[in-house]
Formats: structure tokens, C-alpha cells, sequence
């Protein structure tokens, strides 16, 4: 048993003390979780919120890594330097991001081998939105603005979640991808400020990014089977729908202030709820693309799998060299 | 516009670090590990942020970069060199950052740091001591790994040493075929950081024994035999810094110019 301080401390059954009792131990998980306490990987766990959080942190770690590929695409083509050095140091971030996020994952006992084992096999997902294709460089701006910044709704409730690697990981994690979002909204700035190519160009990569970006936060709560468990463990603390309206509240605005419209006939300020109101998301698409049948899903697992297999001998080699080296380092020490 | 005897040598040091820091770009989402999309990226941003005050030596970077074609370029072949396999690339990182830290070491202390080139030298030895480092520790791996990472590096080694002889011809201004640069430069904007009359002030004989034998060390001890053939074309020889290059360097400047070239005049 290894918490040491907080709520229930004095329930924590003693090494030796026999079996461990679940009930004890539930209820001191659930004291911590209800007192906002940090889990950490060497407390006592409920297997479905160990299993939920594995499912859960994987899928992020996943996403930034397939993430990588829709904004690699524009790399070799960034109409300046500046530009091409900001995406180039985003797309390092996302890959950093996707090391944290399964090291994270490590701490509960999986590993980083069986997690991407996994993603290549298609039993585990990533979001649904990097199965979209960028098809102008206003989309990486498209992608910055939107999606990053639905991504961050997303997130910031997460550096509070009850799961301390995790909590501690996305507080890294929502720090950069701030500085993303910003730029992603700079570049549309100077896109719908310049010629009238450029513009058209913003309005084109907004109109295809808008309605994908909202469906980011999920299905809506009455179709959502993780959420109730999931609040309940302060894994999550807010509803699809709630992280879904503030997103669009925020956004509306920004829309303005960059000279672009949203792609929404609907989209209209509620004096009485005090949030805009917004059209129905095209729930068949959604479940179209989660079941592997958007524009991309089968391009970037084969890439992401391409580069894994590619990359096989390379593994092999770090690792034979690593066995030579740190027997030949034991001999050496052994006649030292 | 054409790069003056003072100038020309800061953009062949530019064009090197802007043409490899592409190339290094097109490993994003294809690198063997995660930890190697960190790494290969973050050389590419270190040459990149190198190109970027190299070239805005010279004239405007963009201009530079987006607008002049292929026989203006001053990069030697070795950089525009496709990335090939993970050895090849990692063959090509050894010999080029093993030349740059080399040079940037000299550079840096040649000029009493008041130059914008010293000041770059004194910055980007730091960068590309690491990336030495990198790329020592793969070609370690690589060739003492397994048979199969041993032939491919020993390959990677092998096709690219003829493009080796290169770096060391002097950076000396010379007046190629086609010193047609156009945007505007900045004569006199390079100050005299290390460079002198014409070109740098660098006993390349010198350079280049200090890489052969730095290199050769590195291949002695990952178990790789130094390849045994020349390390200059009877052609090629200085090609590259004469705006001559290898087929492949088009295509690279296609893909990369296309956007910029298709809205003349707009701001990014």
C-alpha cells in the first residue's frame, strides 16, 4: 500500500496483514479520488480505471504521433522560412508529446512496443481528425487554430485529472500546445490579411476543418458509454457537450477578429443560455471515419506501419550493439 | 544581382545548411523511432536557423531560398544527396557535420567575435557538436550492430564518398558559370569575421586531414572499412559551389519553391 498521506490513510491495510481486503482498498481510492488527491502508479487501483486510463492515454500518445503526419505533409513545401521553421518545430513537439504520453501509459504497466503494436494493428485508435487531408498550407493554420485549439478544451481539464502521470503530463503537454494554437492562428491572420488567393485559401481550409474539429469532443453526452465512469474518477470533468460549447463560444469571436467566416448557417448568439447555438454535426461521418472509412485512415496507418517496418533493422541494430557494448563494459569491470 | 567575392562564400555555407535541413525535414513521420523524429528534427531546425542567418547575410532569405534556380545554388552535393536509407542518411550526417563543426571551430576562433560570421561560427559550434555526436553514436550502432545495418552502412559510407572531396574546396568566391543571384545582396554586410580577401580564412588542407582522420576513427571503431575510392569526380570536383549539381537538387527545389513561386509578391 503506498499512499502516504491523505484521506483513508489509516485504512491501508499493513504489509503482512493478510490478503488484501478490496473493499479497504476501494474505499481508499475512492477517498483519495473524492478529496481531489493525485493517484500515483504504485497505489492501489480499480483494473477498470487502470484499463480506462491505459485506453485513454494511448489513444493520446497515438494521436500525436499519426498527428505528426497531416502537418509533416506541408514541411517541404512552407512558403517561407520562418514558417517552415515553426512547422518543423511543431511536428518535433507532437512526436515529444507522443514520448511523454507513453511513458505515462508505462507507468501503469503497459509497454511503449505493445501500445504501437497495437495502434499498427488497428486495435487501439487515434482522434479521428488526423484522417483528414491537408490540402493547402492554409490547412496547417486550419489545424493550429482548430484543431489544437480543441485539443487544448480538451486537455486543460485533463492537468487536473486524478491520475498524477497523466496530470502531469498534459500540464507540459497544454503549455506547447498553446504556443501551436497561436501560431496556427497567426498564419491564418496573415493568410486572411494578404492577397485574395491567401484569403480564399484560409476560408477554404477553415470550411473543411470547422465541423471536423468539433467532432474532436466526441459524441454527445447521451450516446458517450465512457463519460458517467469517467467524471466519476475525475479522469474527465466535463461532458463532450460542455467541452463542445465552449470551444464554439470561443472560437466565434476569433472568427471575427480574423476576417473568416464559420462554415455554420445556424450559428447564432443565445442571449438566454448565453452561448451560441450551432447546427446538428453529421454524426454519420463521425462514425464513418472512427470505423476506418474517412478520407485518410487507411494512408496514415499504412505510413505510420511503413515506417515502423523500415525501421525494424534500425531497432536491431541499437539493440545488438547495446548487448555487445554493455557486455564487453561487464568484462571490463569484472577484471578491473 | 550577382554574390560578390565577399558574399559568395557566406551563401555556400547557407545553401549547405538550408539544403540539408530540407532534407532532414522529409524524415518528419518516417523515422525509424520516435526518439529519431525528435533528433532528425531538431537538426533540421538547428541548420535551418544556421541557413536563415547565413543567407540573410547575403540578401533576403526567402528570396534567396524561393526564388533563385538550381544553377544558382552554391550547396555542395553532398547535402542535396536523397536521404536514401536510415545509413545512408546517417553516412551523410557523419561527413557533414563532422566538416561543419571542423570549419565552425576554426571560424569561431579566427575572428575576435565581433563579426557576424564568428558570432554564427560561435553559435552553430555548439549545434553541430551535438549533431556530430548523433551522428557518431548511429554510424556506432550501425556498422558494430547487426550484418544487415553493418552492409547498409558500410553502403551508405561507400556511395557517398566521392561527394566528400567537395567540402574542401576554399570557399573563395569563385566566379562560377552562373553567379546569377538576384535579390538584392548586402555588400559589406558580412564584416570580416573570418573572412579575408575573397574568401575564408581557412588552411583547408589542413580541415581536411583533421576529417579524414576524425572520420576514419569513427569508422575504424563502428568496424567499417574507409571506402577506398576517390573522393573527387574528375568532373565534379567543386561542382556544387559552381551551381552544377545532381539531378535529384531540382526536384528538391521544385518541391520546395512551388508554393512560394505561386503567389509572386505575397507575405506568409
Amino acid at each position: 500500500m503506498q499512499r502516504t498521506s491523505g484521506a483513508g490513510q489509516d485504512q491501508a491495510p499493513r504489509p503482512g496483514s493478510g490478503a488484501p481486503d478490496t473493499a479497504a482498498l476501494e474505499a481508499v481510492f475512492d477517498a483519495a479520488v473524492a478529496a481531489d488527491e493525485r493517484i500515483e502508479p504504485r497505489d492501489w487501483m480499480p483494473d477498470a480505471y487502470r484499463r480506462t486510463l491505459v485506453r485513454q492515454m494511448a489513444q493520446h500518445a497515438h494521436s500525436e504521433i499519426i498527428g505528426m503526419q497531416p502537418e509533416a505533409n506541408w514541411i517541404t513545401r512552407a512558403p517561407s522560412l520562418r514558417r517552415k521553421a515553426i512547422l518543423m518545430a511543431k511536428v518535433q513537439d507532437e512526436a515529444g508529446h507522443g514520448l511523454y504520453l507513453y511513458s505515462a501509459a508505462e507507468t501503469l504497466g503497459t509497454g511503449r512496443d505493445e501500445l504501437l503494436d497495437k495502434l499498427h494493428s488497428g486495435r487501439q485508435k487515434y482522434s479521428s481528425i488526423f484522417n483528414y487531408p491537408t490540402l493547402t498550407w492554409a490547412d496547417v493554420g486550419a489545424i493550429g487554430w482548430l484543431v489544437d485549439g480543441a485539443a487544448i478544451t480538451n486537455q486543460v481539464p485533463l492537468c487536473r485529472c486524478s491520475y498524477g502521470p497523466y496530470a502531469r503530463a498534459m500540464i507540459r503537454i497544454c503549455k506547447e500546445e498553446s504556443f501551436h494554437q497561436r501560431q496556427g492562428y497567426e498564419l491564418l491572420l496573415a493568410l486572411s490579411r494578404g492577397t485574395e488567393a491567401q484569403h480564399a485559401m484560409a476560408q477554404d481550409a477553415v470550411n473543411r476543418w470547422w465541423w471536423p474539429s468539433l467532432m474532436m469532443f466526441g459524441p454527445p453526452d447521451d450516446e458517450s458509454a465512457h463519460s458517467a465512469q469517467s467524471m466519476a474518477w475525475k479522469i474527465k470533468r466535463h461532458s463532450n457537450d460542455e467541452l463542445r460549447q465552449r470551444f464554439v463560444d470561443i472560437c466565434v469571436p476569433q472568427a471575427e477578429s480574423l476576417g473568416l467566416t464559420l462554415p455554420d448557417p445556424e450559428l447564432t448568439w443565445n442571449e438566454e443560455r448565453g452561448h451560441y447555438d450551432f447546427g446538428p454535426i453529421d454524426w454519420a461521418e463521425f462514425r464513418q471515419v472512427l470505423a476506418g472509412q474517412g478520407p485518410c485512415n487507411d494512408q496514415r496507418i499504412t505510413q505510420r506501419r511503413r515506417a515502423h517496418e523500415e525501421g525494424s533493422w534500425v531497432r536491431e541494430a541499437a539493440a545488438a550493439h547495446a548487448r555487445k557494448h554493455s557486455g564487453v563494459r561487464t568484462e571490463g569491470e569484472a577484471a578491473a | 544581382m550577382t554574390a560578390t567575392a565577399e558574399t559568395a562564400p557566406v551563401l555556400a555555407l547557407g545553401d549547405d545548411a538550408l539544403v540539408l535541413s530540407h532534407r532532414l525535414g522529409e524524415w518528419a513521420g518516417h523515422a525509424p523511432v520516435l526518439e529519431e523524429e525528435v533528433a532528425l528534427a531538431n537538426i533540421a531546425l538547428d541548420l535551418l536557423g544556421q541557413a536563415r542567418v547565413l543567407l540573410s547575410l547575403v540578401g533576403d532569405e526567402d528570396e534567396l531560398a524561393y526564388l533563385r534556380e538550381e544553377r544558382a545554388f552554391r550547396n555542395c552535393q553532398l547535402v542535396e544527396q536523397p536521404n536514401g536509407d536510415f545509413a545512408h542518411t546517417i553516412a551523410r550526417q557523419l561527413y557533414f557535420s563532422t566538416y561543419q563543426h571542423l570549419l565552425y571551430a576554426r571560424l569561431a576562433a579566427a575572428g575576435d567575435g565581433s563579426g557576424p560570421l564568428a558570432a554564427l561560427a560561435a553559435k552553430a559550434v555548439k549545434e553541430v557538436a551535438y549533431h556530430q555526436d548523433h551522428a557518431r553514436q548511429w554510424t556506432l550502432r550501425l556498422g558494430d550492430g547487426t550484418d544487415e545495418s553493418h552492409r547498409r552502412m558500410q553502403r551508405g559510407c561507400e556511395s557517398l564518398w566521392r561527394f566528400t572531396g567537395e567540402l574542401f574546396q576554399p570557399l573563395g568566391g569563385a566566379q562560377g558559370p552562373a553567379e546569377d543571384v538576384r535579390p538584392g545582396s548586402r555588400p559589406g554586410g558580412v564584416g570580416d569575421g573570418g573572412l579575408g580577401d575573397g574568401g575564408l580564412v581557412v588552411d583547408w588542407a589542413a580541415l581536411e586531414a583533421d576529417w579524414l582522420s576524425s572520420v576514419t576513427a569513427v569508422l575504424e571503431e563502428a568496424t567499417l572499412s574507409v571506402p577506398d575510392g576517390p573522393r573527387r569526380g574528375a568532373w565534379s570536383a567543386g561542382a556544387g559551389r559552381q551551381g552544377v549539381h545532381t539531378e535529384a537538387f531540382g526536384r528538391m527545389l521544385a518541391e520546395m519553391q512551388h508554393l512560394h513561386r505561386s503567389h509572386p509578391g505575397a507575405s506568409w
